[in-house]
């Protein structure tokens, strides 16, 4: 390896063991502080027991040194004292963000230092018109009333409160991240009803999804969309594809490198593409949602380049994606862009509302590795696989993973330590070599078998549409 | 309760897996089926008329059925235990969430044998849910007339896909 050009792209394992060795200190205290604070969501701020408002109090400690402190110290003595208002909520809400951005921000650090990544800023808008704030009000009312009687205290009334909240939240572009997060996660509540029967619940995963959305709910934090003053031009090479679902919205999102030509170093990118729907589309039907991205479909299924002339960048190193912006390129092997160019490519940081542990998501290139038992072995170090992510839209199987000798994955984070979450792989099938990527299947299965599977539930897409379209006009 | 390891690391996982996913299924004869307000509820589309629309419900506990046209006709087969309508929902929904889900939502008896036997054959419902439901099966359909968008959805980070079988 060549000193000071990174390295990032094939990750050696002695990088791979200085991940691993080094947590970065202070991250067990922080997590212990969240943790106290989503054990009260369980049964709600509504009726503390005794260990339960300890919690609320030391969250507020945890924050003291910040500019937040004296605030949550107030907010944690009001609301332990029975007092819980909007504002009250919403500053222990910022608390958890704040420490969970720190462990966000350590975690990344440790991953840039390990594999050589820089990071640096680069030109955003400012974003555009917010929603007109009436809008918000139903979703913070529905996430005050959960707040208060907490995951185990919901009912079927409760959850039917945020619907009217969510259609006009959908009907509104600049709050659509709200909606599909308000969305999933009164879908997931409702999907667990009864609550009170579960041994266990997602205590994190919900306590999330409950302070981001009150977050979003904040004036001007969402903002759609603007065309910025700088424009972004050259050649896009993809390097994986990751498939977001729940049972309302579908999102594709594309991590690939920009060449703006010149001396300047490649720019390590993303960009999304995504769709509202309805629960029972799912599977590789997903890609019949997305045929408005004609361009980026085909890209992906046949491993091109594209030329871009003129997309806006946003925030956090990501593309406002314009189908009219692009055009297809020649072939592009994605494992050649990661093996050859991953290393030197220049990333962004994420802005600081969007900082916490769930958006760690780094592309890296892992070669000559075994796997055994969902773990991948690589000069000795072990790295947990995450098999459980392999999106049935793709061609992406645990076997395939398990068989694989070379993969592009990302690099993610929860609290029991980083996994490699594969987007594409090669591996070995009965002496054969293959690769295999999780957008191979954009423009439908290429799999005989998979293809007549899907054929098999004929085009709900359609059927639906047909459906929507007669009876929403009649 | 017992706390083991594994029941404390899930619980701290942003990414836990809670329910399994739904599954595809056909979409023709019933293309909409729900659990939701204490009901299994849906739209089992007459295989007579295009244009009409059974409205069908079996209600969690007492398993009391209801079924009858979008505007309000009571379905002709209707009778305790069901109808060939509500006998396609129940079969749909499985399909859709699995027994395991339905018959925890619906509380049916726990026990080996297909969910349809295990429910009690309650009576007729008084209560006829037509109108509300159709209106959520509008509502669902309607999520099919939002345009697609390329603004990035952060959010959805929390919802990684999944489902490749093994």
């Amino acid at each position: 390896m060549v000193p000071g050009d990174g390295g990032g792209a094939l990750m050696l394992g002695i990088q791979l063991a200085e991940l691993l060795a080094n947590e970065p200190v202070g991250v067990p205290e922080a997590l212990e502080a969240v943790d106290g604070f989503d054990r009260t969501l369980v049964g709600g701020l509504g009726r503390l027991v005794p260990e339960e408002a300890a919690a609320v109090t030391a969250l507020a400690a945890a924050v003291s040194a910040s500019p937040l402190g004296a605030a949550a110290t107030e907010a944690a003595e009001k609301v332990v004292a029975g007092s819980v208002s909007d504002e009250r909520l919403v500053t222990l809400a910022a608390s958890r963000a704040a420490l969970l951005g720190a462990v966000h921000d350590a975690q990344l650090a440790a991953l840039d230092a390990a594999v050589g990544r820089r990071r640096e800023e680069w030109p955003a808008p400012g974003g555009g018109e917010p929603p007109p704030d009436r809008l918000l009000d139903g979703a913070r009312s529905w996430l005050r009333e959960l707040a208060l009687v907490g995951w185990r205290g919901l009912t079927d009334d409760s959850l039917r409160g945020v619907d009217q909240a969510l259609t006009a939240l959908w009907a509104e572009p600049a709050a659509r991240r709200l909606a599909v997060l308000l969305d999933g996660l009164a879908g997931e509540l409702r999907a667990c009803l009864p609550l009170a029967t579960w041994e266990r619940l997602p205590v994190r995963r919900w306590a999330d999804m409950w302070a981001a959305a009150l977050l979003l709910c904040q004036p001007g934090v969402l903002r759609a969309e603007e065309a910025p003053a700088a424009e972004v031009s050259g050649r896009l090479l993809p390097l994986g594809t990751e498939l977001h679902e729940h049972p309302t919205a579908v999102q594709l999102v594309v991590h690939a490198l920009l060449e703006e030509g010149g001396d300047r170093p490649a720019r390590l990118v993303r960009f999304a593409v995504g769709a509202a729907k309805v629960e029972t589309l799912t599977g590789p039907t997903v890609w019949r949602l997305l045929t408005g991205f004609p361009v980026l479909l085909r890209a992906l299924a046949e491993r091109r380049a594209l030329s871009v002339t003129g997309l806006s960048p946003l925030e956090g190193g990501e593309l406002l994606w314009d189908e009219s912006a692009v055009t297809l390129g020649e072939p592009a092997d994605p494992f050649v862009t990661a093996r050859t160019q991953l290393a030197g490519a220049v990333a962004a940081p994420l802005p600081p509302l969007r900082r916490h542990p769930v958006q760690l998501a780094e592309p890296v290139w892992l070669e000559g590795y075994r796997v055994r038992k969902d773990v991948l072995t690589l000069d000795g170090h072990q790295l947990r696989l995450d098999v459980e992510h392999l999106p049935a839209a793709g061609p992406l199987t645990p076997q395939l993973v398990g068989a694989s000798t070379a993969c592009v994955g990302l690099l993610c984070w929860e609290a029991d330590g980083w996994t490699l979450r594969p987007l594409g792989v090669r591996a070995t099938v009965r002496r054969q070599e293959v690769e295999v990527h999780v957008g191979d299947w954009a423009e439908g299965p290429t799999d005989p078998k998979a293809a007549k599977s899907e054929a098999k539930w004929g085009d709900p897409v359609a059927v639906l549409r047909e459906r929507a379209g007669r009876l929403l006009r009649a | 309760m017992v706390e083991n390891a594994e029941t404390i690391r899930w619980e701290r996982r942003a990414t836990a897996r809670v329910v399994p996913g739904a599954r595809p299924r056909k979409v023709v004869k019933v293309p909409f089926v729900e659990l939701a307000d204490g009901r299994l509820q849906g739209v089992v589309s007459s295989g007579s008329d295009i244009a009409r629309v059974y409205v069908s419900a079996v209600e969690a506990g007492s398993h009391d059925v209801s079924c009858g046209t979008n505007n309000n006709r009571p379905c002709g087969g209707a009778r305790p235990g069901g109808c060939k309508h509500v006998d396609a929902l129940v079969k749909e929904a499985v399909l859709q969430y699995g027994e395991e889900r339905v018959g925890r939502y619906l509380r049916a008896e726990p026990g080996e044998g297909e969910l349809a036997s295990r429910l009690r054959g309650g009576g007729i419902s008084p209560d006829r849910p037509a109108a509300e439901v159709f209106s959520r099966f509008l509502r669902h359909l309607a999520y099919l007339e939002v345009p697609e968008s390329a603004a990035p959805l952060p959010e959805l980070r929390w919802f990684p896909a999944t489902g490749a079988v093994r």
